[in-house]
């Protein structure tokens, strides 16, 4: 069996309300998990974007992107490994007040590791944004606090090389 | 009629008219030359019918007798005639009884627009009497698909569908109308679709893969074509012979691509595939280039992929990217319709010849016939076997008819015994393998091509699936010829379970109805043979008349169809007995 890889796929779409079910369908047909998922506008006036992110082999990427391509409303699919890709995730955490002045909570706010985005008389909620590792390092940090509530978004990525963007934009 | 549908045409595209979407629903499918569609009424579509009504002159349709027949009907005109098929249904239980038919013509490649009722959009989402999500639930099964809640959006919508459903890789549609919008009026003007800008039907023809292609080919020396259906979709059947007949290469078929080339042609191998001809598919795995012509690898071809033809080149033409290197890695691929890659490549390959190789072709075949054949048509026992039914059948169409076959046993041997002289004459449930299939499949072929001869095989579980469509023939006097071949079980479910599973019958012996009383309570002709000495003319006098008829014929019980290739057995393993 061909090794598994963390593969980020881009989608650029016209902007249609059940296209995300038909996107989703084709990977979990194919029993792949979907890690993650963004869907935004994109550089391009009345094109949407999905970012998703999942496990899978080479071969099985393309022919995914192959798939992707297939469905009418999809303009093209492209996909890329970590190595190719500039990506971000971000993430809240929900902290009780208590803990504001913890010595690990300052250090971070100091090095700017995580930014104050609210603060109440009863807790405070911090946003940290960057790999998956810084998130999830953070987590381990911050989990014996007692977080209130944690979410992370899905991943944000943009390429490393010239997409071909213009060409795209010349068939539309 | 003709000319009242082209000026109708010609007086919406000039000017505006101001309509209800119901009437506008009508009008769009006028003005894409829509004369026949298939359908039942219900609460969330009654509006269109009312319009159906009044427009009955220049639009006919046909009520079916349960949505499923519907679709199939749709999907039979479409395959015997190429043009679009037309299906039509309320919400709720009237979409979800699409769902079969749509996705036979989904995995089959067939274009078909259908048109369902919703409840109204203020309701959408509350699980309102007859709402279903029809568009979530059809969604992995369409080409496209789309719920349209304003009358404003008709016309557009339905143009892109059309040009959708029958572009490129053909396909199924789906266009959900809740009730509000067929009761809104709204200024209408149509104009085609030519054009949607995230879709390109058909890849640029790519004059370097042409190349490629074609020095492989002149390169062979035991090469082996295998077609499918892209030959009929594309309308390239005589491109195909053009290039089949300069380059002599042996052409076998799979199930859909049956009929593209005549069945007598020198050229023509046979079938390949699990139930396919002893030389094609052993030659698969011997030939040294193998070039598949609008096809797609299915796994009832191709059998175990890593012993599949792995000693050859292969050459893919074929339409849709996404089937390039899906289950059979290529060493070129030629994108495009084959109705151009074929005509462009012709200049480029030379004229040649195998006389050594098709001889092997010849030599499987005899071994096959010797050990197969015979005994299918020319038997020695009591009972009747299907093949001979097959054999009177070409004696009395002599190869002329549409043949439309469910499935099962009696499919495998029709395909397998069936003559062929025109193409868009084999129509059978191919990808989906949907029981139920052939009787409304055949009723649509008959009105879709009048003239022509139209013949059911139909085994007798199968038939009792879509049985009441039999009131369809009856309302319409669609002159279908039905054959059921009754063996008394699920044959090829029996035929497994006596070879893989130790002859354990489970659940498919059948205790039967008189079909025959059957057909008459319809007021169909009707008889039943079960002796050698009748079959003939039988046979004849179904095909002698000129209406509707239904032959019963009692076969063996436990006859097996052979050759056989074992799921997931290499081609090469292919059985004799
Ligand atoms: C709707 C549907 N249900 C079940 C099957 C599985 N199946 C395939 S062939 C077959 C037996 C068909 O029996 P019959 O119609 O009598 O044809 P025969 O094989 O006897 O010629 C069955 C049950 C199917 N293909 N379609
Ligand atoms: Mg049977």
């Amino acid at each position: 069996m061909e090794e598994q890889k963390t593969f980020t796929v881009s989608i650029y779409t016209e902007n249609n309300v059940g296209l995300l079910n038909r996107v989703s369908s084709i990977f979990l047909k194919r029993h792949i998990n979907i890690e993650g998922l963004t869907t935004s506008r994109s550089e391009i006036e009345d094109v949407n974007r999905f970012i998703i992110v999942a496990k899978m082999t080479e071969v099985q990427v393309k022919k995914i992107v192959t798939q992707l391509e297939k469905q009418i409303e999809v303009i093209r699919a492209y996909y890329h490994t970590d190595d190719e890709t500039i990506f971000q995730e971000s993430a809240l955490f929900k902290i009780s007040n208590e803990h504001l002045y913890d010595e690990v909570i300052q250090r971070k706010l100091k090095f700017r590791q995580a930014n104050i985005v609210t603060l109440t008389e009863d807790f405070f909620v911090i946003e940290a944004s960057g790999s998956k590792e810084h998130v999830d390092k953070l987590y381990d940090r911050l989990k014996p606090y007692g977080l209130m509530q944690f979410v992370r978004s899905g991943r944000i990525a943009i390429t490393r090389d010239k997409m071909q963007i213009s060409e795209l934009l010349q068939e539309l | 009629m003709k000319t009242q549908t082209a000026t109708l045409i010609e007086t919406v595209a000039e000017k505006t008219i101001h309509i209800s979407g119901a009437e506008a629903v009508i009008h769009c499918l006028l003005a894409e030359n829509v004369d026949l569609i298939y359908g039942y009424p219900g609460g969330a579509i009654m509006p269109v019918y009312d319009e159906l009504y009044k427009y009955q002159d220049k639009l006919h349709h046909v009520l079916t007798r349960h949505e499923q027949g519907a679709t199939h009907m749709a999907q039979g005109y479409a395959r015997a005639t190429g043009k679009v098929g037309v299906a039509i249904a309320t919400s709720g239980p009237g979409a979800t009884n699409f769902v079969t038919g749509i996705a036979d013509a989904q995995i089959d490649s067939t274009p078909m627009v259908c048109i369902t009722g919703q409840v109204p959009r203020h309701l959408l989402g509350s699980d309102a009497f007859q709402e279903t999500d029809i568009v979530g639930i059809s969604m992995p099964v369409t080409k496209w698909n789309y719920q349209i809640t304003k009358a404003s959006e008709i016309p557009e919508i339905f143009a892109k569908a059309f040009y959708i459903a029958r572009s490129g890789r053909p396909g199924p549609v789906l266009i959900d109308i809740t009730k509000n919008a067929q009761f809104e009026t709204f200024d209408f003007e149509y104009k085609k679709c030519t054009e949607v800008r995230s879709y390109k039907p058909k890849p640029k023809v790519n004059s370097d893969q042409l190349a490629a292609a074609a020095e492989l080919i002149n390169a062979a020396k035991k090469p082996m074509i295998v077609f499918g259906q892209g030959i009929i979709l594309g309308e390239a059947e005589d491109e195909f012979k053009a290039f089949i007949e300069k380059t002599g290469i042996p052409s076998a078929w799979t199930i859909l691509g049956l009929s593209a080339l005549p069945t007598e042609h020198p050229l023509n191998v046979g079938m390949v595939g699990m139930h396919g001809n002893y030389g094609p598919n052993r030659l698969t795995n011997e030939c040294d280039t193998l070039i598949a012509i609008g096809m797609r690898f299915d796994d009832r071809v191709t059998g175990d992929l890593n012993t599949y033809a792995k000693q050859a080149k292969i050459i893919h033409f074929e339409i849709d990217p996404a089937e390039v290197d899906k289950n059979v890695k290529t060493d070129v691929a030629v994108l495009g319709d084959v109705k151009e890659t074929l005509a462009e490549i012709l200049p480029l390959v030379n004229p040649n010849s195998y006389p050594n190789w098709l001889e092997e072709f010849k030599k499987h075949a005899t071994i096959e016939f010797d050990k197969v054949i015979k005994k299918d048509l020319y038997p020695e026992k009591d009972g009747l076997t299907m093949g001979e039914v097959l054999k009177e059948i070409n004696n009395a169409t002599n190869g002329d008819a549409i043949i439309v076959t469910d499935v099962g046993q009696h499919q495998m041997v029709a395909c397998r015994y069936a003559k062929f002289n025109q193409t868009k004459s084999n129509i059978t449930s191919g990808g989906l393998g949907t029981m139920g299939f052939a009787l409304p499949a055949a009723i649509g072929a008959k009105m879709g091509t009048p003239q022509r001869e139209v013949v059911a095989i139909i085994g007798d579980g199968g038939y009792q699936m879509t049985i009441q469509e039999l009131g369809t023939i009856l309302q319409t006097n669609a002159a279908v010829k039905i054959i059921v071949l009754n063996n008394e079980y699920l044959g090829m479910v029996r035929q497994w379970q006596q070879l893989f599973f130790d002859r354990r019958y489970a659940s498919t012996e059948m205790v039967n109805p008189d079909f025959v009383t059957i057909a008459k309570g319809y007021h169909i002709e009707a008889s039943r043979v079960a002796k050698r000495e009748e079959l003939a003319g039988a046979v004849k006098a179904m095909i002698a008349s000129d209406k509707a008829y239904f032959l019963e014929v009692c076969v063996e019980k436990e006859d097996n169809v052979f050759p056989m290739i074992p799921s997931g057995a290499s081609v090469s393993d292919i059985r004799l007995s």
